[in-house]
């Protein structure tokens, strides 16, 4: 008696009655997607979230005011106030930039402030981005039209702006901005540039949607005086850790060591990818929950199946088969019922992930569907064992007398 | 001697009494003999079926089958031994519904570990010999109660066991398809088949050539040997000369007379 001869029979019992045992695994099918479903959104959403970093450029130093990750991590409340403090100066860069030539390339002071913009008859609300000259050699940001500001527009603060993709196209739409003019609230700007799309940052302002202007030039007509932060580009990426503490030693001269903190692009990513595993972690878990009670369906249906098909367990005895041999029956046909099922639940799921990519991002990992079939074989195993051994255990003459 | 049963007893306990449906029940098989085991409803028959074909442990005696005692077989080798020795002819035929012919046949080649091809040309040949080779594709419902008895006949033979052991096989069927499974059975028992059938129907005891009779769980009566001497009574032989009268005219049923 060889496992094919007792596969062939156990996928011979599924098939002879296809509804049920298509409403057994009706559990399994909705537990298994939903969870890969909804771990390939949180993935994606991760992995989304490390392409953004990518795209802006790797080795890259931050310095913010305050410590953003205490009491609540970025983003919290604290953070919010901790960002307004005003410790940083302008000329602080310098000083990082004279003493770190060989480690930093390049470095630049950013603050964000909002204003009204208008070109022609169109009028929005936007966001200003005060930067440095040196801004895009930090951050990546080449101008596909136009050119970025210099140093000296920067230090004269003259009114230069570049704007971002999106924002170009709704003041502009087809007409090219560069040397054209706009108003920012009331005060006329020249666009000198525009800047390769960066693509959507998904729940938060886009750099597609800023509008870029020297910083002094900020600081001279808008209400924020105070530097948000400094970014630094680090040569290499092993010398991240030198950069980070020669940083840290130039800082503390002017300032107290709770005043400021730097950090590189990894730490904000783990604390994001943090948030976004736990919430995955969680999803999942209530998923997982709908996988159990897929289990215990399993397990009705076979103890069912069971005491309908007594008589042919007993007349099988009879005819030779083992209590061993009844029992891999059993436990193959539960965990086949649990494995096809589970392979559905993945098909369903891949299906939803093409549907949501459109507008959210998503991604089924090949470990998820390893996983799920993993779990739906150990759920078809776990659930089955009981009605498997249940019949098994059948004396042949009780089984065979039975109704 | 193929299959020696000696002072072998079947006890159910019920709280602290003790029942017995076998008491000391001594008898031998030859190869080739054909036996008719009869007796009224609780005598004892049927548990003497399930014990000799191996189905039911025995709580005392000894049993051998092919000179080798299997008193003492764990399951899994009484399961192995039933596959390999033993054919089966159920009253209510006990097909695998929803299942072809064929593959009802070659069940117990499944079990015996044999490959499909394998499989399928013997049920084939088997299907044959009962006379249903056009209906090797047709399952249980689709077939009448004689056919499917047929079917059920090639399934016992497939394996080409030692003993055949039938449970009134004519039990479900009317008079037409039993009259078919009688002619079956007659010509299996003159190839040389060894066959054990439990009957009610004096009708279908006449074929046999050995008469057992069991009453209360005691074997009271053998043909080849004569009466138990222990339970000789009168009351015991009347009841045999009933029943050798019974013998010879049709339909009569154990301890009813029917009409004709």
């Amino acid at each position: 008696m060889n496992f094919i001869n007792t596969f062939t029979i156990a996928l011979r019992a599924i098939l002879l009655n296809k509804r049920r045992s298509f409403l057994t695994m009706l559990g399994v099918i909705i537990g298994v997607g939903s969870v890969v479903l909804l771990t390939s959104l949180g993935t994606g959403l991760q992995s989304y979230v490390k392409d953004q970093f990518d795209s802006l450029g790797s080795n890259v130093l931050y310095v913010v005011p305050g410590n953003p990750f205490a009491n609540g991590g970025a983003g919290s409340e604290n953070a919010i106030l901790e960002r307004t403090k005003p410790t940083l100066k302008v000329k602080q860069v310098q000083d990082i930039l004279r003493q770190n030539r060989d480690t930093i390339t390049d470095g630049s002071s950013t603050v964000l402030d909002t204003a009204e913009a208008k070109y022609s008859n169109v009028t929005k609300r936007v966001t200003l981005y005060g930067v440095d000259a040196s801004y895009p050699n930090v951050l990546n940001s080449p101008a596909s039209k136009g050119v970025w500001f210099s140093q000296s527009d920067s230090d004269r603060s003259k009114r230069v702006a570049l704007l971002g993709t999106t924002i170009a196209e709704e003041l502009f739409g087809k007409t090219d901005p560069v040397n054209k003019r706009i108003k920012l609230n009331g005060q006329a700007y020249v666009v000198v540039g525009v800047l390769e799309s960066k693509g959507g940052s998904f729940g938060g302002p886009s750099f597609d949607d800023y509008v870029y202007i020297p910083i002094n030039t900020l600081f001279d007509n808008f209400s924020s005086q105070t530097v948000n932060r400094f970014i630094f580009k680090v040569r290499n990426q092993e010398e991240l850790g030198i950069a980070k503490a020669n940083i840290e030693k130039t800082m503390l001269k002017d300032l107290k060591k709770e005043e400021f903190t730097v950090f590189d692009q990894t730490e904000l990513l783990k604390t994001i990818n943090n948030v976004l595993g736990v919430l995955t972690a969680g999803l999942g878990g209530i998923a997982a929950i709908s996988l159990v009670v897929g289990g215990i369906g399993i397990m009705n249906i076979m103890l069912v199946s069971v005491t309908e098909r007594t008589r042919e367990i007993g007349l099988r005895k009879a005819l030779g088969a083992t209590p061993n041999v009844i029992l891999s029956q059993f436990l193959i046909e539960a965990a086949l019922l649990s494995i096809i099922g589970g392979m559905i639940g993945v098909l369903i799921a891949y299906i939803g992930t093409l549907a949501v990519q459109s507008f959210f991002p998503a991604k089924i990992l090949p470990e998820s569907i390893a996983l799920a079939f993993g779990v739906s074989t150990a759920i078809g195993i776990i659930f089955g064992a009981a009605p498997a051994r249940n019949a098994a255990k059948l004396s042949p003459i009780e089984a065979l007398r039975s109704e | 001697m193929l299959l020696a049963l000696k002072n072998v007893s079947k006890i159910y306990k019920l709280g602290d009494q003790e029942i017995r449906a076998l008491n000391q029940v001594t008898v031998n098989i030859e190869e080739g003999e054909f036996v008719a085991v009869m007796g009224p409803s609780g005598s004892g028959k049927s548990t003497f079926l399930q014990v000799a074909s191996l189905l039911s442990s025995t709580e005392e005696g000894t049993i051998l089958l092919k000179e080798k005692n299997v008193t003492k077989y764990s399951e899994v080798e009484l399961a192995r031994l039933r596959n390999k020795e033993i054919g089966f002819v159920f009253q209510q035929f006990n097909l695998l519904a929803r299942t072809s012919a064929i593959d009802n046949v070659a069940l117990p080649l499944v079990y015996a570990g044999v490959g499909a091809a394998e499989r399928r040309a013997r049920a084939i040949e088997m299907l044959g010999k009962v006379g249903l080779s056009d209906r090797a594709n047709n399952t249980p419902s689709q077939l009448s109660g004689g056919q499917q008895q047929r079917v059920a006949i090639a399934r016992a033979l497939i394996n080409t066991p030692a003993i055949i052991f039938a449970d009134e096989p004519t039990g479900n069927l009317d008079s037409k398809s039993g009259e078919d499974i009688k002619a079956l059975l007659e010509q299996l028992h003159a190839e040389g088949k060894t066959i054990v059938m439990v009957t009610h129907e004096a009708e279908i005891a006449r074929i046999a050539k050995r008469l057992i009779l069991f009453h209360d769980g005691e074997l009271i009566y053998d043909e080849k040997y004569g009466y138990n001497k222990h339970l000789k009574s009168q009351k015991t032989i009347e009841y045999v000369d009933m029943l050798k009268k019974t013998r010879k005219t049709p339909r009569l049923l154990f301890g009813k007379v029917t009409g004709k």
